[in-house]
């Protein structure tokens, strides 16, 4: 394995029909037209010099490295900047330029400190490169002339340094910055040679900075340099694999030094983020090698008892004897367990095979179950699949972009990149969300309509958008009557025009005006390519699948729906969501989302795993819990999803868990649930596994190994094993086969191997004979269930309402700098940004309450209460507050409710009617949490070595 | 009736005193009970002779100056009213020689008209330039432009209707006029003058511009140094709305074109268009590559004209009288006139519009009178800062774009600077990197380090350290400058640098010892 060095092109590739033929060097080269004499001369090899050309951005003509001479024209051009035309006769190598090219290294030099061998980027670095080729050999400036090389070092920013000492100004990172990432956060500073790049004259820490890491890759020197290189030194090979955190799906070389990861880089080829990262893929990855990873497996009697290290066959073979003792005791039925979406699309698979073949019943259900399940369900009841439409490089063709109840520069940072990259080229905005989310208004991005409904109220506006369409004759008459079931649509239509839809008649529930819902309706109508994407402020509601569905009639009924630009798209929390539910995670859902009942599928996976399995929908998180409760549900395994802190009503859940008598957790670290547990398998991280994630745009991801697992085995590994410990035998020896048995037995993944896998890259399902090389956009001639249903959806509030004792509103979510429960983030640097989860309050509201930012609040619901800070913000409307759940110890799913969404059960993590008051102190569960925490989590000391 | 005296308020003659001088005027005339008209024009550009103030008389307009607050009354007393005889007294103005021998079509109205009256501009062909182009097709507009022979007089001398006709060529939802009202240049000062003096007649010629190509828009981009031109502008602009000459329908004609006075921030870079566009945008004023051209893709990624307040200003007269009364001026392929701005050390300094092809040494000695110390004369700086320095064997030189070329040197924005024989050439070589290295814009790297490294190796010349590497190091970085800067301020860095080694390479040697002694 060697190190991958990708080609720089020098300026972004070009689109275009027309070609142009030029010669470069004597030789005849055609490129699109566009295209820079630059890129021309790279695709057929030739490398020009040059330092401020990259192609991640546009080019930008600075550095002078870069000039040619081309017959007929006077002067010397940069290539970077001259496009290519027909006829052209471009000379790269002239003793001109050469010595214009050498005058200029000459000049860089003479203000660049010697300190190569010393260097954290030496032998990464293309000023050393270019002062190779150019064929410097001294400066005879000296370097004693005016010179930056005393400026201190910026080492604010966790994960990376800033020596601008060592800058040459290109600007990469600044270009980078704004072109790339769109956050606007470096600058130069000061003019002539006084120009320093600067993130708005503060320190990267304190500044705009976002840590995308954009600008590090940008640089061209060790100014910008990860803190990793200094302390480890240069890699030595690389690995492509994929990001674990959330369901953009990043491809990432993981650039190592033997088994040791130096540092972790967007891969250009990488079809998700195209070269681009975040904070968490790029430079969150240090909780892999935590000192909490446990690496030992473990097993107790009673979840008093401290934790003893025992061998893998011991953990395996007492979880196996326990479930089997379960079993034989309270029924078949009496044990099940969860998958996860951090883990690969094998290792899920393999899962669901020991549940629904190993422990003979469909009692599997994945955390999905409290984040998309309702966009399963919606999408495909209406359009036939449960999935989004849309390759994410779709959002380039979007002229509306409607933004649902997400918030994709926190969430999907990567993909909220591309997004503003259109928003700045025009594109119109309507976001709906109860705060004003960073999009609502950042560095050259503005929406159009934000429409801050109250939570709890989506279907409302949903439909008042709708109304305003139908009633307006926006409808795409001639597509809906191709493409949908017009039966259902003139009902829908009916429904939808009842004046108790309108805009007015919904304000009263809404909040939002009613002529700002005309706008944007009108706005999604008729702006051309309109776009939904959205986020679980959609489906964590009790009518989540609702609102799905009536998003889905929106995009119908206006034609958006099978082609580039338009689409509905769930931004897919974790890596794997859309994956471990394509494998078949749900209790009533074979891989491939079909239903246990039906005969016919039910008899091929007989056939092949040569054992009966029940045709019975088994039960879902919360049935297991309840189940539990009463007695009847005795045995978990629970496969890298952490349900004591994630799910709602804390308290309902741990009482669960209490109540059972095994509890397998399968993680990398000792998390709540595992609190409860009686054996624990220690779990691989991202780099210790091979496989397959699947992302939000169902594009699977080859995941390779880049260390062994820590803990000896794979997951996999440890679930076929202790399938066998139960008496129910697999036979993988590597997961390409399990692929292979997905490919067989699910007709979306018909053409998916890791052949195929590497041969393209990346592979978006459905890949089967039709589509080969798979799927970027569906129901592009017709619904994958035929006609496209329309559906009515009709508003029906939530039963969780204010009152006199709770006449707050919270809604929770994430931030950028953490991950969901925290588990990876919080054993990272980033806890810099986010310490803490607060409560984010509107003033008024603070004020009514005598609150004062950073005050200690509690927050109380009918489920429980907790304490946190506050954080009295802006981006909240009076009634509303916020908080994230990232902290185990702040315990937000103490207070959210047990309400859910009618068809999936998906909890209404989104609407919990609280009360804020000032406080002094932590809440009973709080403290008692925390006893807990260290009493539930003892691990014997091995007997002193003699 | 009352009596017109002229007290310009051109920002020259304010910074000598006019302003004290109008003041003294009108008090005296109320205590002497006279009836006088105090018109506040622009500069008639002969500036050792301001504040230069002027009296309407029976005889003409007759010139008194430079006058001062405290001679004001004498003035009077001399019956300065109807033209009488005073130590200051200059004749009828039109017959000062320095005024006589020059060849104004461009500054035919500056210093004679109120700058903000409509009517005065009228009465002197004003708008008859815009009736006729508002009859015309964009292209025919174009091809009189053309046809005039204007190049650009910023600086570049890019021919004005190639420029205007690309951008007539592309299509567009908004296309732009800008004029380039950045004069950075140092000792230049007739795009100010034309601001302050005569603001109608850019106005005219931007909206000339913005129907001959389809634009509706414009900005002025001003230095922010010139706050007296703000002023006029703004108020000109307005009067042109009310009286519609801008707006919704210029002349009635239906035809669009607003105008907008946009200020600078005081970077002279600014002063090249694409650093210009990039500030009008609300950006760093930093120098964009071409390709794309302005004209295909300026302000906005729209197509832009952008040109010089003096290649704006004179496009009314040659839509008013046809390009060929224009093109009859000139020499070769420098047609026209040349409002050259005679500066430095010199005794007359002042604005001369001429044909193209005087010489340099008709303009420093027949019109400038030599230098103001009555020392010898030894340079001549042409073109700004950026220009070349002349030796006295150089000054029969005409001022003709490819003239001056020919001789290594440029004709700029037209400025020319004066220097006697105390000048140290070597110091001004210094000064023309140094100049270089305060107002680069910092993107490119021979600029941006280019010129610190040139001022600290013409240092090393002067200290007499290893003369012989440092001038092949200088000759080195000067060719690098002038080949791989962005723009025209690294690239043209140079020429001053040559010029001052080609012509007054004794200057670089003098023995260390002698030149401390001299200091």
């Amino acid at each position: 394995m060697a190190l991958i060095k990708e080609l720089d092109f020098g300026t972004p590739i070009r689109v275009s029909e027309k070609t142009v033929t030029l010669t470069i060097d004597g030789v005849s080269v055609s490129v699109p037209e566009g295209t820079s004499i630059m890129h021309a001369a790279m695709n057929m090899g030739t490398k020009i010099p040059k330092l401020c050309a990259t192609d991640m951005v546009e080019a930008f003509g600075s550095c002078r490295l870069c000039l040619v001479e081309i017959e007929g024209r006077k002067g010397t051009p940069a290539s970077c900047t001259t496009p290519a035309e027909n006829g052209m006769k471009v000379h790269t190598q002239t003793p001109r330029v050469a010595q214009l090219r050498k005058g200029v290294m000459e000049l860089y030099i003479s203000d660049h400190p010697l300190d190569c061998l010393t260097c954290s980027a030496n032998g990464d670095c293309e000023l050393q490169d270019m002062a190779g080729a150019v064929g410097l050999r001294d400066v005879r400036y000296g370097y004693k002339g005016e010179n930056h090389l005393g400026l201190a070092k910026d080492e604010s920013n966790p994960y990376f340094t800033f020596e601008s000492s060592k800058c040459i100004v290109c600007s990469r990172c600044v270009r980078a910055c704004e072109e790339v990432q769109g956050t606007f956060a470096l600058t130069i500073e000061g003019r002539g040679f006084n120009s320093r790049v600067s993130p708005g004259g503060m320190d990267f820490l304190s500044s705009e900075c976002v840590s995308c890491g954009a600008c590090v890759q940008a640089c061209p020197t060790a100014t910008l340099n990860e803190k990793t290189m200094y302390q480890i030194g240069t890699p030595e090979h690389s690995v492509v694999t994929t990001c674990a955190y959330c369901g953009v799906g990043c491809s990432f070389k993981a650039e190592m030094k033997g088994n040791e990861l130096v540092r972790m880089v967007p891969y250009k080829d990488g079809k998700a983020n195209e070269g681009h990262s975040c904070v968490k893929g790029r430079f969150s990855w240090g909780y892999a090698t935590h000192k909490d990873r446990i690496t030992k497996p473990m097993i107790r009697a009673k979840i008093t008892d401290p934790w003893k290290e025992v061998s893998w066959d011991e953990a395996i073979g007492y979880a196996a004897s326990e479930f089997k003792r379960i079993q034989k005791t309270y029924g078949k039925d009496s044990i099940g367990g969860i998958t996860s979406s951090r883990c690969t699309n094998e290792e899920v698979f393999v899962m669901q095979k020991l549940i629904r073949a190993g422990f003979g019943n469909n009692n599997v259900d994945t955390c999905a179950r409290v984040c998309h399940s309702p966009t399963g369900y919606g999408l495909s009841k209406t359009f036939g699949t449960s999935a989004g439409t849309q390759d994410f490089k779709s959002v380039a063709k979007s002229d509306v972009i409607i933004i649902i109840g997400a918030n994709p520069t926190d969430g999907h940072p990567v993909f909220a990149s591309r997004m503003k990259k259109r928003l700045r080229e025009g594109a119109k905005l309507i976001i709906a969300d109860p705060r004003r989310i960073d999009l609502v208004k950042t560095p050259h991005v503005m929406a159009d309509y934000h429409l801050p409904l109250l939570p709890g109220t989506n279907v409302a506006l949903i439909n008042a958008l709708a109304h305003v369409i139908v009633t307006e004759g926006l409808v795409k008459q001639d597509y809906v009557r191709e493409r949908c079931d017009m039966e259902a649509f003139d009902y829908w239509a009916r429904f939808i025009s009842e004046p108790r839809n309108s805009p007015e008649a919904s304000e009263q529930y809404t909040g939002v005006p009613a002529a700002d819902v005309r706008g944007a309706a009108r706005l999604y109508a008729t702006g051309g390519n309109g776009a939904i994407y959205y986020g679980l402020g959609v489906t964590e509601h009790s009518q989540g699948s609702t609102m799905v569905m009536g998003m889905a009639n929106l995009a119908m009924c206006t034609g958006n729906i099978g082609r580039d630009g338009v689409g509905i798209n769930p931004l897919r929390g974790q890596n794997n969501v859309q994956g471990s539910c394509d494998m078949g995670s749900f209790p009533h859902e074979f891989p491939g989302y079909r239903h246990v009942s039906t005969d016919a599928t039910r008899v091929t996976f007989e056939a092949l795993w040569g054992v009966p399995l029940s045709g019975e929908p088994g039960l879902r998180i919360p049935n297991m819990i309840d189940e539990a409760q009463s007695g009847g549900f005795k045995g978990l395994y629970v496969q890298g999803e952490d349900i004591a802190q994630s799910d709602p009503d804390t308290k309902h859940i741990t009482g669960g868990l209490e109540a059972m008598e095994c509890v397998i957790v399968q993680d990398l670290f000792l998390n709540e649930t595992a609190k409860y547990a009686h054996v624990f398998f220690p779990g691989a991280s991202f780099l210790e596994k091979d496989g397959t994630f699947t992302n939000a745009e169902r594009r699977i991801n080859r995941v390779r190994m880049v260390m062994p697992p820590l803990a000896g085995l794979g997951d996999w590994e440890v679930t076929m094993k202790f399938s066998e410990a139960l008496g129910y035998k697999m036979h993988y020896t590597h997961p390409s086969q399990i692929m292979d048995e997905v490919a067989l037995l699910t007709p979306t993944f018909k053409g998916v191997s890791y052949a195929r896998l590497d041969a393209l890259g990346s592979i978006q399902w459905p890949c089967n004979e039709a589509a080969p090389e798979g799927t970027p956009i569906m129901h592009v001639e017709k619904f994958v269930r035929g006609k496209g249903n329309f559906i009515v959806t009709e508003y029906v509030p939530t039963e969780e309402r204010v009152g006199p004792r709770f006449p707050l509103l919270l809604t929770t979510g994430r931030i950028l700098s953490q991950y969901n429960v925290g588990a990876q983030t919080r054993r990272t640097e980033n806890n810099v940004w986010h310490a803490e989860d607060v409560l984010e309050i509107h003033p008024h509201d603070a004020e009514t309450r005598g609150v004062k930012d950073g005050d200690l609040v509690q927050i109380a619901s009918r489920s429980g209460d907790i304490a946190l800070r506050a954080k009295v913000s802006e981006r909240m409307q009076p009634g509303v507050v916020y908080t994230t759940f990232h902290h185990a110890i702040s315990g937000a799913n103490v207070i959210t409710t047990d309400f859910s969404d009618w068809a999936t059960n998906c909890p209404e993590y989104k609407v919990t009617a609280v009360q804020v008051r000032r406080t002094n102190h932590l809440s009973q569960w709080q403290e008692e949490d925390r006893q807990h925490s260290i009493d539930t989590r003892r691990i014997e000391l091995p007997a002193a070595a003699e | 009736m009352a009596i017109k005296v002229y007290v310009p308020i051109d920002a020259a003659s304010l910074s000598v005193g006019a302003e004290a001088v109008a003041k003294a005027i009108a008090a005296e005339a109320v205590r002497q009970h006279q009836s006088v008209h105090i018109v506040r024009n622009g500069s008639r550009g002969l500036f050792w002779l301001e504040p230069m103030i002027e009296v309407e008389t029976g005889q003409g307009r007759i010139a008194y100056g430079p006058v001062e607050a405290h001679e004001v009354a004498g003035l009077f007393d001399c019956g300065f009213l109807s033209g009488g005889m005073h130590a200051k007294r200059l004749g009828p103005t039109e017959e000062i020689p320095y005024l006589k021998r020059q060849q104004r079509l461009t500054f035919a109205r500056i210093g004679v008209i109120d700058p903000l009256s409509l009517e005065d501009y009228r009465g002197m062909e004003g708008f008859n330039g815009l009736r006729r182009a508002l009859g015309m097709a964009g292209k025919d507009i174009v091809e009189e432009v053309l046809g005039s022979g204007l190049r650009g007089r910023g600086g570049a001398g890019f021919p004005t209707g190639i420029k205007w006709r690309t951008v007539l060529g592309v299509a567009a939802d908004q296309k732009y006029i800008v004029c380039n009202a950045d004069e950075g240049d140092s000792g230049t000062y007739a795009d100010r003058m034309i601001m302050e003096g005569d603001p109608f007649m850019l106005i005219e010629g931007m909206v000339i511009a913005g129907v001959a190509v389809g634009a509706t828009k414009g900005f002025i981009y001003l230095r922010s140094e010139y706050p007296h031109a703000f002023r006029t502008l703004k108020k000109a602009i307005a009067l042109c709305e009310k009286h519609g000459f801008l707006g919704r329908s210029v002349m009635g004609s239906g035809k669009a074109f607003e105008l907008e006075v946009r200020l600078g921030a005081g970077a002279y870079i600014c002063g090249e268009e694409t650093s210009l566009l990039e500030s009008l945008e609300g950006k760093r004023g930093q120098i964009r590559p071409k390709p794309p051209l302005p004209a295909i893709s300026g302000l906005f990624d729209k197509p832009t004209v952008i040109n010089n307040v003096l290649s704006l200003a004179c496009v009314p007269f040659i839509m008013a009288r046809g390009a060929k009364a224009y093109a009859e001026f000139g020499m070769g392929r420098s047609r026209g006139t040349m409002p050259v701005q005679l500066a430095g050390n010199v005794k007359h300094g002042g604005l001369i519009e001429l044909a193209f092809g005087v010489t340099l040494r008709e303009l420093i000695f027949d019109f400038g009178g030599g230098t103001a110390s009555g020392r010898p004369f030894r340079a001549v700086q042409v073109g700004g800062p950026l220009g070349a320095y002349f030796p006295e064997s150089l000054l029969d030189t005409p001022l003709d774009y490819e003239a001056m070329a020919a001789v290594k040197g440029m004709l700029g924005h037209g400025g020319v600077v004066v220097f006697d024989d105390t000048v140290d050439l070597a110091k001004q070589a210094r000064f023309a990197m140094e100049f270089c290295a305060i107002e680069s814009c910092g993107k490119c790297t021979p600029c941006r380090i280019g010129s610190t490294r040139g001022v600290e190796t013409i240092d090393k010349i002067i200290n007499g350290e290893e003369r012989e590497k440092n001038h092949a190091l200088l000759d080195d970085l000067c060719t690098t400058m002038t080949d791989a800067s962005l723009c025209a301020l690294g690239g043209l860095t140079p020429i001053p640098v040559r010029s001052a080694l080609d012509h007054f390479r004794q200057d670089f040697e003098k023995p260390v010892r002698i030149r401390m002694a001299a200091e």
